[in-house]
């Protein structure tokens, strides 16, 4: 288990209270002027020594991500935003960075909007979340109120304005050109990419975008040192992580752990076991729903890390565990998610649009026996025409997790699901999958 | 995608009161300049509050003016995100999450809870018009789950009879406690917690 003293987010549990004179000794904004006064490309290189992977879901490297911001500023502005539109089912680790942890949220920003040469940040907030973002405007008006915030913050002789943007109940304003689209006032449809947003982001200037962990990490970092967070964990999946264990279990809750450590441990030893026992586990989604469900037999060796899982065909995402016992009927779970996905898919591109419907109905029949035996290789293919033919990674998120239960619970489905093709004959025809012409005349 | 059409009975006029109208200005001030559609969706937020929940065509041309932008481009905004309102939810909307995470620790019996209290049918009032239900996807607080929001407030840890209890004081017009109902301030679990015990029992 990691030691105490290693794990960033001292008051994740509220024990010290979040606003500025407690975090202030827990060590946040001690030395701020310090590391800015070291310039750009030594907190650049810090972070890439660090190996931090973005704690959003994709993992993509962050300090080479800083880098790819312009070196000099143009006649166009440079933009940080903050990504705290966290939808992804089963997380809920920025929350409490918002609610307990805030200044280290807001310090990571003035030291992240030098880095890239930014003077604004917006930090985008799921609508749902209006209460927590109170209280990260308290700390951000505490802020500017002890200059730490506004003209020449902290001393650094950087200015730096923080806005709020709160959304509206978008899962896809996650993605980060859907979020751009929302802070500019517009549906939340994602932007073909390249050009890619460290280029042409925000308003058309160019825009570095994070997730609240990320940011959240980054001042202990520079104050410990790259070295230091990249001793914990293993190569490339380096430093602590908040991890989320919901579902069955008797204790759920949010712990920050090691990367790599074994996914047993965080649910015999944190989240006080499966509910029934060990024995009676069934499941487990590893990263957020958008991750490939992994059975039971894995589980036991599981370590949990970027590299690892992706190993197994899955993945750590939002590292957002979901513990699904054998009291649950695992195809009407996973049939909820697709309903989850045909409610929050935007509507851009065909295949997702129409696909995560197909996707949701053909579960639901498959949940309740009601489909053919044909169906089921048929929901597969479904699947591979939504992978990989959408503008952004809501067709790979919606996709996948159906693809793992067709992977690991394929018996389970052909057990449940016994009749011969409805429709005898025609049956290449895909619409024909669509519940209402079933309905009419089987 | 969801399906979502305007109320058919709208109000003729709507327009800012005082106290909103101060909102909407110093929110547009937090966008660069002529960039002042940004503030659609903080300003949608602002006239679904004024207006019991719920955000009429009219205050959709109200905001078009009052951003200098077209109305269809308002319409979009309030059609697209969820959490506007486009009929009338009551003084109490309340949203039960039913995604996975919850639904395995029981949302169902939530939604059981609110069939018998408030309506029969989610999005339609209940009998004093007072509020409403939804189901509604994943609000992201999956370790407190089953879960439910009540206009901005989180209620936590909950089970059938806990939630009948808080669906009684909404209806009776009073405002429950937010927050957890097993006593959880945090999500640290709730027993035999592991890490930063020092802190704990300082």
């Amino acid at each position: 288990m990691l030691r105490d003293q290693d794990r960033i987010f001292q008051n994740l549990y509220n024990d010290l209270g979040p606003d500025l004179t407690s975090s202030q000794k827990r060590g946040d904004w001690v030395n701020t002027k310090e590391i800015t006064d070291k310039g750009r490309d030594w907190i650049i290189n810090e972070i890439k020594d660090s190996q931090l992977r973005g704690r959003g879901g994709a993992g993509f490297p962050t300090g080479l991500k800083w880098s790819f911001a312009p070196k000099e500023v143009g006649s166009r502005p440079h933009y940080l935003v903050i990504n705290g539109d966290e939808s992804e089912p089963g997380t809920c680790k920025d929350r409490d960075i918002l609610r307990f942890e805030p200044h280290k949220l807001i310090e990571g920003c003035l030291i992240a909007s030098y880095a890239i040469q930014a003077h604004v940040c917006y930090i985008y907030i799921r609508g749902e979340y209006f209460v927590d973002g109170q209280k990260l405007q308290v700390a951000i008006d505490e802020a500017y109120e002890k200059k730490l915030l506004g003209k020449n913050a902290a001393g650094t002789g950087w200015d730096l304005d923080i806005y709020i943007h709160y959304g509206a109940g978008a899962y896809i304003c996650g993605e980060e050109t859907a979020l751009l689209e929302s802070i500019e006032g517009k549906k939340g449809q994602p932007r073909l990419k390249p050009p890619f947003p460290a280029l042409i982001g925000l308003y058309g200037c160019p825009t570095i975008i994070n997730n609240v962990e990320t940011i959240a990490v980054v001042p202990t970092i520079l104050r410990r040192g790259g070295k230091w967070f990249a001793s914990l964990g293993r190569e490339k999946n380096t430093g602590t992580k908040i991890f989320c264990i919901s579902g069955n279990v008797n204790n759920p809750c949010n712990v920050e752990e090691e990367m790599n450590i074994p996914l047993k441990e965080l649910i015999e030893v944190h989240a006080g076991g499966v509910i029934g026992g060990w024995d009676n586990l069934q499941a487990v989604i590893p990263g957020g729903s958008s991750m490939p469900l992994i059975p039971k037999d894995k589980c036991e060796t599981l370590t949990m890390d970027f590299d690892s899982l992706m190993a197994e065909k899955s993945g750590l995402g939002t590292a957002g565990v979901v513990v699904i016992n054998k009291d649950q009927d695992i195809i009407k779970c996973m049939a909820r998610i697709a309903r989850f996905y045909k409610h929050e898919s935007c509507g851009q591109c065909t295949p997702c649009r129409e696909g995560s419907g197909w996707m949701w109905r053909m579960l639901e029949r498959m949940a309740k026996g009601e489909a053919s035996k044909d169906e089921i290789d048929m929901l597969g293919d479904v699947t591979k025409q939504i992978e990989g033919h959408t503008i952004c990674a809501f067709g790979e998120g919606s996709s996948w997790p159906v693809q793992g239960l067709l992977r690991h619970f394929k018996d389970e489905i052909k057990k449940r699901n016994k009749f011969d093709p409805i429709v005898k004959e025609n049956k290449n025809i895909p619409y024909l999958v669509d519940q209402h012409l079933l309905d009419k005349n089987a | 995608m969801s399906l979502r059409r305007p109320a058919k009975n709208q109000p003729e006029n709507f327009e800012f009161n005082p106290s909103s109208l101060e909102a909407a200005k110093s929110i547009v001030a937090k966008y660069p300049e002529g960039k002042q559609q940004s503030a659609v969706m903080a300003l949608l937020y602002i006239a679904q509050k004024q207006n019991d929940n719920w955000i009429p065509l009219a205050a959709m041309k109200y905001i078009a003016k009052f951003l200098n932008m077209p109305y269809i481009k308002v319409y979009e905004v309030a059609t697209f995100y969820s959490m506007y309102n486009l009929s009338p939810v009551g003084k109490y909307f309340v949203q039960v999450c039913t995604t996975t995470p919850c639904m395995i620790r029981g949302a169902n019996k939530l939604v059981e809870a609110c069939k018998e209290k408030i309506s029969e049918d989610e999005s339609v009032l209940s009998n004093d018009k007072s509020c409403s239900w939804m189901e509604v996807e994943c609000l992201g607080a999956c370790v407190n789950a089953p879960m439910m929001q009540i206009n901005d407030d989180y209620y936590e840890d909950l089970d059938k009879e806990k939630t009948l209890k808080i669906l009684d004081k909404i209806l009776n017009g009073e405002k429950p406690t937010p927050g957890s109902y097993r006593g959880r301030i945090n999500n640290e679990p709730e027993n035999n917690r592991k890490t930063l015990m020092d802190l704990k029992n300082a």
